[in-house]
């Protein structure tokens, strides 16, 4: 069986799942419960001076009677007293000497005041600190949070205060609500950060009453922007780790969408070390790491993975700039007239919102009927006209009705920047998808 | 007493368990899951399947969005009688038989259940829809109050014809409400949707039969068209000795008890024969059993194979333990101090396929038997009503008795168009709301509307 175990920043991790710096990860009793479950560690609710909670706090997005497609919350860091978070990290570090506990810390932007809360925080046991610059609600408000995050300088700066104090490894927590998140990794790393953790939760606002106005997650009729998260952000922290795997040479916690053990290969696949996981666990439970553990560890045998390191990170050169892919490579959409319920989502998808290259019947599909006797219609792919986009086989309901085929076009692959190369040299293009020499301007 | 031996009435609560709803309304969380799976298909072939065309997934996906009101109406566009239809179509033949979750090896999607969900919130709101078009000044009577009239009268109301229902019954709706299962609707159901058709200023005058207590003349007179939707009368004679005794019933007479009186007060036999095997022999061998009746025969002189009732009929009467008698003929109808006591049968072995391909039954001689029953049902389809229109010239009858019409549902006699079981010869609710509509925009071109498209 494949050994789970990872190193973060030379800390030994029992598997690379995490629970998130939030209400999981509350109190000595949710983290050790947490941890006989299964997880390997716990970022622990951000502590700093109490803050007072609002009811309610949580809003989510169903899609089609799934529950919590998407999450938010306005809910702020820990809203027990300092003491109380410290002395129950020493109390679950005693019990659970192998399982990392790492405390996520926020203070005002004063270095003195950083100091003595790195200081109370690796007193306490914990193996980590993770500095909480992500917050999007609340704490920006007061200077801290993601009013640190979004500014280079200012993440730079504290990073570099709490490096002055801290014997532990110290993980920045990214924002995602910022222009370019590489930069502000990049600052970090600069000062001294030796992991960065990301994607915090994106800004957001869950919705409107329209028969009161009040937005969601309501609070006395009003509402505030909060912090998105859940299966509906994953897509945006997948491309945010991998841009960010790409910029630094440090240790990634990867955050955001994580639910199922695939979510979390993919992740590692990006570059990332370990991940964490908040909104799936509010959803379900601690139970959900059982699948975790077993699927990946499943995977990694299937794959021959020994160790998390065989993938980690294999994925991220193939995410490569829009002008490096070969234009010279074409698909084209397959439909398997026998899978086809005659549903048209196809034809229609492809002639109103696409690029007209299905026709509604076929000869293939004449005659096929249901089990009552109906007719079927079966689409047909125009294949001089597919442009192997994609969006038939995505909107179509019945699994691998629709496949992508590859077809031979018989010519070398050939890029954007090679043809900006060649035309530079004044060369000719071989060139199935444009034909006409490309504008300098280009689209 | 009319039968010999009458089965023990029931408790009260008894008889509404047997005659409660078959497929109960759904809830808001159940109509939501259910429309939810619809796939929204484009030139979805439920929509092509429903003799209204519904616009199936558009209504399904206004209750996926919570827009009950439009969602009904999408429905009552196509068709006014929606409710009825969501409760009595054959949906497994029809919209939900065409479904493409059969390919996917899914349940089809409840269209009958999401359609009456939808129906219902309008109402039981009192959500009034649709109003009267501007008065175009023409006048339109139509005969019958059945599905078909009432379609009929639903469409030319709202562009603005004044149209007069006249029915000879007590009460409008037709078939609708005297006709149907109780466990499927009841008579208050129909009602409430003749209050629809009311709703957009139709007039319907109850007690009236056309050709004796108004003439054809003076309809001509006072109307610039006549709809024609009779439907049909009684269930056919055997001409069985014995069919004259007490205690023998054709099927509309004996489901029509079901739907105005009340359960208790319905005689039924303790023991029942029913005669023929189409979805009304079910609705009749069902409605004995819910009644109290304590055994059922369904006599039938085909095989199970020739059956004409649907499966999920067939599988309704089976439930509720009728016992199926095949090949097996009624001969005469036994009696005692005038009333039916037993129904002799012969035995029947199949033949050639007739000129409708069905094996035609051959008596086996010798192999007679006497049921011992209390009650003879007779389901073997219903006579037409349509001799009292040869007094108006030019209406032609086809052999059958049913009315002949043009494609824009225009009889023999211009001013005067038909639809639904008068013309058919006996179909579902829908197809006579379908022909209905489609009466009304012949008619509508015929009385030069310049909006005519048929």
């Amino acid at each position: 069986m494949a050994d789970l175990r990872v190193k973060f920043c030379g800390l030994e991790s029992p598997n690379p799942f995490w629970l998130a710096s939030g209400p999981p990860a509350n109190t000595a009793g949710q983290v050790m419960r947490a941890f006989d479950a299964g997880w390997g560690g716990a970022v622990w609710k951000t502590i700093g001076e109490p803050i007072v909670n609002t009811t309610s706090r949580y809003g989510g997005i169903d899609l089609n009677g799934v529950k919590v497609m998407g999450f938010n919350n306005i809910e702020l860091i820990s809203d027990r007293p300092i003491e109380d978070n410290l002395r129950e990290i020493s109390e679950v570090k005693k019990r659970y000497p192998k399982h990392l506990v790492i405390a996520s810390l926020m203070v005002e932007s004063k270095r003195e005041s950083w100091h003595q809360m790195v200081r109370r925080a690796e007193d306490a046991g914990s193996d980590a600190l993770e500095l909480n610059f992500g917050c999007p609600h609340g704490m920006s408000e007061r200077g801290m949070g993601s009013a640190v995050g979004q500014v280079p300088e200012y993440t730079e700066m504290i990073t570099s205060w709490v490096k002055e104090a801290a014997r532990t490894p110290v993980i920045v927590k990214l924002t995602p609500n910022v222009t370019d998140i590489t930069r502000i990794a990049a600052a970090a790393q600069k000062g001294g950060a030796d992991a960065v953790s990301l994607i915090n939760t994106i800004n957001s606002l869950m919705g409107v009453d329209l028969d009161t106005f009040a937005p969601h997650p309501t609070v006395a009729g009003k509402s505030s922007h909060g912090g998105y998260c859940g299966p509906a952000v994953k897509p945006v922290a997948l491309h945010l780790v991998s841009a960010v795997a790409k910029k630094v040479r440090i240790p990634i916690s990867g955050i955001g969408g994580v639910g199922y053990w695939n979510d979390a290969a993919e992740h590692i696949a990006l570059g990332a070390t370990t991940v964490q996981v908040c909104t799936a666990v509010m959803h379900y439970g601690f139970r959900i790491v059982e699948d975790m553990i077993d699927g990946l560890s499943q995977y990694m045998d299937d794959h021959g993975f020994r160790s998390v390191e065989d993938f980690r990170g294999r994925a991220v050169p193939n995410v490569a700039d829009w002008g490096d892919l070969d234009l010279n490579y074409k698909i084209i959409a397959e439909i398997h007239p026998e899978l086809c319920i005659g549903c048209q989502l196809c034809y229609v998808a492809c002639e109103d919102g696409a690029h007209q290259c299905i026709a509604p019947h076929s000869a293939a599909g004449n005659g096929k009927t249901n089990v009552n006797g109906k007719g079927v219609h079966v689409p047909r792919i125009i294949e001089e006209e597919c442009v192997g986009c994609n969006l038939c086989a995505l909107v179509c309901p019945v699994e691998n009705c629709i496949t992508m085929k590859e077809v031979e076009t018989g010519l070398p692959p050939m890029t954007w920047n090679d043809r900006v190369r060649q035309q530079a040299a004044g060369g000719v293009y071989p060139d199935a998808a444009i034909g006409a020499p490309p504008t300098p301007s280009g689209d | 007493m009319t039968l010999l031996n009458a089965a023990p009435k029931l408790p009260a609560e008894q008889y509404e368990k047997n005659f409660a709803d078959i497929t109960p309304p759904m809830t808001r969380r159940q109509a939501l899951i259910e429309a939810e799976r619809c796939l929204y298909c484009f030139d979805a072939p439920c929509t092509v399947a429903c003799p209204t065309h519904i616009d199936v997934p558009a209504f399904i996906k206004k209750i996926m969005t919570g827009n009950l009101r439009g969602s009904a109406r999408v429905i009552l566009e196509a068709n006014i009688l929606g409710e009825s239809c969501g409760r009595v179509c054959p949906t497994e033949v029809l919209c939900e038989g065409a479904c493409v979750m059969h390919e996917k090896g899914e349940k089809p999607i409840e269209i009958g259940r999401l359609q009456r969900y939808a129906v219902d919130h309008v109402l039981d709101n009192g959500i009034q829809l649709f109003r009267a078009g501007a008065p175009n000044d023409k006048r339109v009577a139509c005969v019958g109050s059945g599905p078909a009239s009432l379609a009929c009268a639903a469409e030319l109301a709202k562009w603005g014809y004044a149209v007069t229902l006249f029915d000879r019954n007590k009460l409008a709706g037709g078939l609708n409400t005297y006709g149907i299962a109780g466990y499927k609707t009841r008579a208050a159901d129909s009602l409430r949707e003749v209050e629809l058709v009311r709703q957009l200023g139709v007039t319907i005058r109850q007690g009236v039969e056309v050709g004796r207590d108004i003439t054809f003349a003076e309809l001509e007179k006072q109307f610039d068209a006549v709809f024609l939707g009779v439907g049909l009368g009684e269930t056919w004679e055997l001409n069985l000795p014995g069919e004259d005794l007490r205690g023998v019933y054709g099927a509309m007479e004996f489901i029509e008890q079901t739907k105005i009186k009340s359960f208790p007060e319905i005689e039924v036999g303790r023991r029942v024969a029913c005669i023929g095997a189409g979805n009304t022999a079910i609705d009749v061998v069902t409605a004995a059993r819910r009644l109290g009746a304590e055994t059922v025969y369904l006599v039938y002189r085909r095989s199970e194979q020739e059956m004409p009732a649907f499966k999920y009929e067939y599988a309704l009467a089976k439930n509720d333990g009728v016992v199926f008698l095949w090949q097996t003929q009624p001969v005469r109808v036994l009696g005692r101090d005038a009333k039916a006591a037993g129904l002799e049968c012969v035995r029947t072995r199949l033949g050639e396929p007739d000129a409708k391909g069905r094996r035609a039954p051959v008596v086996i001689p010798g192999s007679e038997f006497t049921l011992e029953v209390d009650m003879v049902v007779r389901a073997v389809g219903q006579r037409p009503v349509t001799e009292f229109l040869r007094a108006v010239p030019g209406i032609e009858l086809r052999k059958d008795g049913t009315v002949a019409v043009s494609e824009r549902h225009q009889t023999g006699n211009a001013k005067y168009f038909a639809g639904g079981d008068c013309t058919n010869g006996g179909k579902e609710v829908v197809d006579g709301v379908a022909e209905g509509m489609g009466a009304a925009r012949g008619l509508d071109a015929w009385l030069g509307s310049p909006r005519a498209k048929i």
